[in-house]
């Protein structure tokens, strides 16, 4: 039987395929080989046949006949097999396979090996992919070798008990006796895995946190050595001493400083010399500089070293170095809630970015130019935006019309100006704004009582020259409906007010019916207007005769609304007028609850819902029932006639309340609310209540969402869940959904109860569809 | 209860610094995978996907820095080669280049002038060095030199074909 050829022969072989049917051909005639190779039993070739099943594996073939062989391999006594065995291993299994189980006495065997490269070669494999039950066999074995002087294998076993501790999490305190000394250590590798775990620590336990303290003095002096230290030919990096070291005991000094002042005193003086001292030149120092800005960020620093970390920011964004550029705008927008005045200060640099090349760059220019909008700097901020706006990629400008007009309600400086910027971004960037922008800027319109002629004008001239983008067309239409009588009669007093006729007005709306480029709700609100204006003008034969022929419409919307105006003119004109008044001002109302209607002028107008939005919204006034009632109309006929729109979100009270858990007695409730201004955001509120006759003391609840969703655990009202239904505790979580997946959750519950832990996991999988659509 | 990895925990700390590290060509052929989490190979293929598409359509001279998901992804080319590192939101993503550059040096060491034939020849060479370099996410040794003679003496210890053939198995 010839030996089988060789690894570096067969990928030369593939290589020579042409196509890739020739490729598969030559792979699946090698597999076959390989498979009998297998079945042989053939320890001689076994570590080569692996290797080359590992190569197809590459090019992206099945390989999963090979998984026992790697644990042949691994358990085999050549350091050949192993070393094959091992990288096998990692590339093919992982604990989802049972097989790998097989792997733990094995792995036990060689961390106890004479040779230290078997021992590595064990650390690192249980290191990169022990399941929970290899680390918790193997977690003893592990914390031996933190203890060992051979800083080869005591930098792998601290890597490898960071693994441990994030897959079993309760075999932390373990390894604490073993980390007593790991700071003494001169070796550069021993030291910075042994940063890295007390990191690990530090990170997942207060009481670690608190422990670990004592040790800032000691980081200090480690990193004054590094920085102080001559040249070391063997950590250096163009100049600088170990620069990987320097950024992760930074980043543990960051986390020891946190919201501790003696700690942060501490470290003031180290960190002003790291940021004074270290070389800028290249990448390394930036990095350098760049771990030591957020760690000043993070603790309780002094504002002179704050100033000063912001100020490396802002020489970051004159740096030739794009993406050195694109860190300081990111750090830049971190912080630019808590020191937002130093931040100004490098406004017009920041502003400057938005007309860098890079499309990462923009981005973060835009989000921090709108971070950094106040009432002071509105009106240039926002022509530098508008002008942004302009001529940004189409990637860009849903985000930056939001931003604009998020940030011109919050601080225009006058209406007009308002009205202008809102038409500015409407004209540019129409067909990229949000659909809910369109009953925002209705709102908004409807409530600047003495801009509705100029508003009216200026949209109305805006129809004229262009009817594609469908939100502007949509705004323009309400207004024209509303405030038609403005127009013709040329009372605008901000501008040279236009002289229009009736019949132009109404051959402009007609238009907008009949054109391609209306979408159904466009011509919905269009009808509407039409309707409106039976009111405001006097050419009320023409309204009616288009009204009749949209009653035929094949878009069923059109024909209903086409329908129920006509029942409108012929059955109850008297009550026309009062049906289609102005508009009132609108409360812009907070999550939940009914909007409110403020009456101005004594009459009841009925409620104003998007015919997309779910009814009803408000309880109409008596005089408003009595009406519809007249009408023979239902509320729900009111909301698909009118086009009418609702100002606020959605009112989410409507989301029912579910039961999450309910099992030995606690008993969990979910509520819901939906956090303003993000619709993306889901407000959960946990109720926690225990019937059992005892309390449940220490009570957590934890909770993991798909990794689609982001979510955020604010603090529990207590962890006592008093007995016997006394009373519950609450939580809230945030979730963000952007993609609007169906929400799922995985809950953990720990808690005592008369004295012994209990742990329960659930699924939660019975959301309501309204908390997560 | 057998762990579910399509769940991001609540409690962050528990997900890893670096994710997973690839190299591919510059046609899109992977070169050398790393993973530092556990994940399904069709989640692993659609990961490979998504990267080889995203970065290779990058323009020219844009900075190294990309998002994806909760993740912050670094690549830089060198001759033919993208190496392609993920990490997370929180880390530092100019020592995530430096990261890349050390491996890139190492591998050059190794090989003297170090060309993508290299490595698609020699890929079980790249990954050992790579397993000398990180460990489940975290830079396991900062010395260049270290690393070089862990390699060499570890390379040493492999058995040449004769003696392979005569050392029995027990």
């Amino acid at each position: 039987m010839p030996a089988p050829i060789r690894l570096r022969e067969l990928i030369r072989t593939i290589r020579t395929a042409r196509t890739q049917a020739e490729e598969r051909e030559m792979i699946q005639k090698e597999c076959a080989a390989i498979r009998s190779s297998f079945r042989e039993e053939d320890n001689t070739y076994r570590c080569r046949n692996v290797a080359k099943l590992l190569y197809m594996h590459m090019l992206g073939y099945p390989a999963h006949f090979g998984q026992l062989e790697c644990l042949k391999l691994i358990a085999s006594q050549k350091f050949t097999d192993k070393r094959i065995g091992y990288l096998g291993a990692m590339l093919l299994l992982d604990e989802r396979q049972d097989v790998h189980l097989l792997m733990t006495n094995c792995i036990k065997n060689d961390l106890n090996h004479s040779t230290q490269y078997v021992q590595g070669l064990a650390l690192c494999t249980l290191g990169c992919m022990g399941s929970s039950e290899m680390c918790r066999d193997l977690a003893g074995e592990v914390e031996k070798l933190l203890k060992t002087s051979n800083s080869y294998l005591r930098k792998k076993a601290a890597l490898c008990a960071v693994h441990v501790i994030r897959k079993v999490p309760e075999l932390m305190e373990m390894f604490l006796p073993a980390t007593k000394n790991l700071l003494s250590e001169k070796n550069h590798g021993v030291l910075h895995t042994s940063v890295v775990l007390l990191t690990e620590m530090c990170e997942r336990s207060p009481d670690m946190l608190a422990h670990f303290r004592k040790l800032v003095p000691q980081l200090v002096r480690i990193l004054k050595n590094l920085i102080m230290s001559g040249y070391s030919p063997e950590h250096d990096v163009s100049g600088i001493s170990d620069p990987f070291l320097q950024v992760r005991i930074l980043r543990l000094l960051r986390i020891l400083g946190k919201s501790d002042d003696d700690s942060s005193e501490a470290m003031n003086d180290i960190l002003a010399q790291v940021a004074t001292n270290t070389e800028t030149s290249k990448n390394v120092g930036n990095a350098i500089l760049y771990e030591t800005v957020l760690t000043i960020m993070d603790i309780k620093s002094e504002s002179g070293l704050r100033v000063l970390a912001i100020n490396i920011l802002g020489r970051f964004l004159l740096n030739n170095d794009k993406n050195i550029r694109y860190v300081a705008l990111t750090s830049l927008l971190k912080t630019v809630q808590t020191d937002h005045n130093a931040v100004q200060r490098h406004r017009s640099t920041i502003v400057d970015c938005l007309k860098d090349l890079d499309v990462s760059i923009k981005r973060r220019a835009m989000e921090l130019s709108f971070a950094l909008v106040n009432g002071n700097n509105i009106r240039g901020m926002m022509k530098e935006l508008l002008y942004f706006l302009d001529s940004c990629d189409p990637e860009f400008k849903a985000d930056c019309a939001s931003g604009v007009f998020l940030a011109a309600e919050k601080y225009a400086p006058s209406k007009r100006w308002h009205i202008d910027t809102i038409m500015r971004v409407l004209t540019t960037a129409g067909s990229y704004v949000r659909d809910d922008s369109v009953p925002n800027l209705i709102q908004l319109i409807t409530n600047s009582v003495e801009m509705h002629a100029y508003t009216v004008q200026r949209l109305y001239k805006a129809l004229l020259d262009d009817i594609s983008q469908q939100p502007l067309v949509q705004v323009a239409s309400w207004c024209i409906g509303e405030y038609g009588d403005l127009l013709v009669s040329g009372q605008c007093e901000e501008e040279e007010p236009i002289q229009v006729t009736e019949d132009e007005v109404l051959d402009v709306l007609e238009g907008l019916l009949v054109s391609n480029l209306s979408t159904p709700v466009t011509r919905g609100y269009s009808l509407t207007a039409i309707m409106k204006l039976s009111t405001r003008f006097s050419s009320v034969n023409r309204i009616k005769k288009v009204v009749s022929i949209y009653g035929s419409s094949i878009d069923v919307e059109l024909q209903q609304r086409a329908v129920e105006y006509n029942a409108l003119f012929k059955k109850y004109d008297h009550m026309r007028p009062a049906l289609l008044e102005r508009m009132p001002i609108m409360e812009k109302t907070s999550s939940n609850g009914p909007t409110e209607i403020v009456q101005t002028n004594g009459e009841t107008e009925p409620s104003i819902v998007e015919p997309k939005h779910p009814p009803p919204v408000t309880q109409p006034a008596n005089q408003v029932r009595a009406l519809l009632i007249a009408l023979g109309l239902s509320l729900l006929n009111i909301v698909c006639m009118y086009g009418l729109f609702l100002i606020n979100h959605e009112s989410l009270s409507t989301i029912p309340p579910m039961i999450a858990y309910n099992k030995n007695g606690l008993k969990i409730d979910f509520t819901f609310e939906r956090a303003n201004p993000n619709p993306n955001i889901a407000v959960i509120t946990i109720h926690a209540s225990n019937s059992t006759d005892a309390d449940m003391t220490e009570f957590v609840f934890q909770a993991a969402v798909p990794k689609t969703f982001q979510l955020q655990l604010l603090s529990p009202s207590s962890n006592v869940v008093p007995a016997l239904n006394q009373g519950t505790v609450t939580q809230v979580i945030r979730v963000l959904n952007p993609q609007k997946q169906q929400l799922r959750m995985r809950i953990k519950l720990t808690y005592t109860l008369k004295g012994s832990p209990v742990q329960d996991l659930s699924e939660v999988n019975n959301f309501p569809p309204q908390s997560w659509q | 209860m057998q762990h579910d990895d399509t769940y991001c925990p609540s409690d962050l700390s528990l997900t890893h610094r670096m994710r997973f590290l690839l190299l591919f060509s510059r046609q899109g052929k992977l070169r050398l995978q790393k993973w530092f989490t556990p994940m399904t190979e069709r989640e692993k293929k659609k990961i490979i996907r998504d990267m080889t598409s995203m970065v290779l359509s990058r323009q020219p001279r844009s900075c190294n820095f990309l998002h994806w998901k909760d993740l912050k992804i670094i690549y830089k080319r060198y001759a033919s080669l993208y190496f392609c590192l993920a990490i997370e939101n929180q880390e530092n993503e100019l020592l995530a280049l430096e990261v890349i550059h050390r491996y890139v040096e190492l591998l050059d060491k190794y090989f003297g002038n170090v060309c993508e034939l290299d490595i698609i020849f020699n890929f079980e060479k790249a990954y050992f060095i790579l397993d000398e370099f990180l460990m489940g996410g975290e830079i396991q040794e900062t010395s260049k030199q270290m690393i070089n003679r862990s390699i060499e003496a570890s390379d040493m210890l492999q058995e040449t074909m004769e003696e392979y053939m005569s050392k029995p198995a027990f």
